[in-house]
């Protein structure tokens, strides 16, 4: 198992990157800031599991809460919406 | 759909069909959490989803999804062919 880099409250960016592939981080939140809401536990990697490899060793994986007014340009709701999302550790720096 | 622009979402609901059922239950068996032979996992089903063309993808029911990505997954990985599955198809059309 991967170790946990990261604790509730830090502030964390994901990787804008566009890998082939199965990825699990949606292209939208790719590049965004937002705060580590908390750790979900370690899982086989999504992207090895999806290409008939084992996924070990497990990830961390976070729940990242981000604003949605920073997610979306035009976003006209309440500005302290958030919108959380489930993000492996390696796509986090 | 992956943040593109879409219109409204009009969630319904609806009674599964058979053969709707039956697609779930294949999945479950093949994933081998029921016990027996893991021969797919989930991040297959979904990364076949992802292959599929955007057209077709719109056009497909959910389970139809699934079956689709399911059978790509079976001749990926060898379990069936291609030859078996047409011979197969024809075989069933035959019976009408």
């Amino acid at each position: 198992m991967v170790e946990a880099r990261y604790k509730p409250g830090d502030r964390v960016k994901v990787r804008k990157a566009y890998p082939l592939g199965h990825i699990r981080t949606p292209f939208y939140i790719r590049g965004h800031a937002g705060v580590v809401e908390r750790l979900c536990g370690a899982f086989g990697n999504p992207e090895e599991l999806a290409q008939q490899r084992s996924g070990e060793p497990k990830q961390p994986l976070y729940r990242v809460r981000f604003l949605q007014r920073e997610v979306w340009p035009d976003y006209r709701g309440n500005p302290e919406d958030v919108v959380e999302i489930e993000i492996f550790q390696h796509w986090l720096e | 759909m992956g943040g593109l622009p879409a219109g409204k979402v009009e969630p319904t609901e609806h009674d599964y069909a058979e053969w709707e059922r039956r697609v779930d239950a294949l999945m479950t068996l093949l994933s081998g959490i029921k016990g027996g032979r893991k021969l797919m996992t989930v991040d297959e089903l979904r990364k076949n989803i992802e292959s599929i063309g955007p057209e077709a993808y719109d056009r497909m029911t959910y389970y139809e999804r699934w079956i689709t990505s399911i059978t790509q997954t079976m001749i990926q990985r060898g379990i069936i062919t291609t030859e078996e599955l047409g011979r197969k198809m024809a075989e069933i059309q035959k019976r009408g």
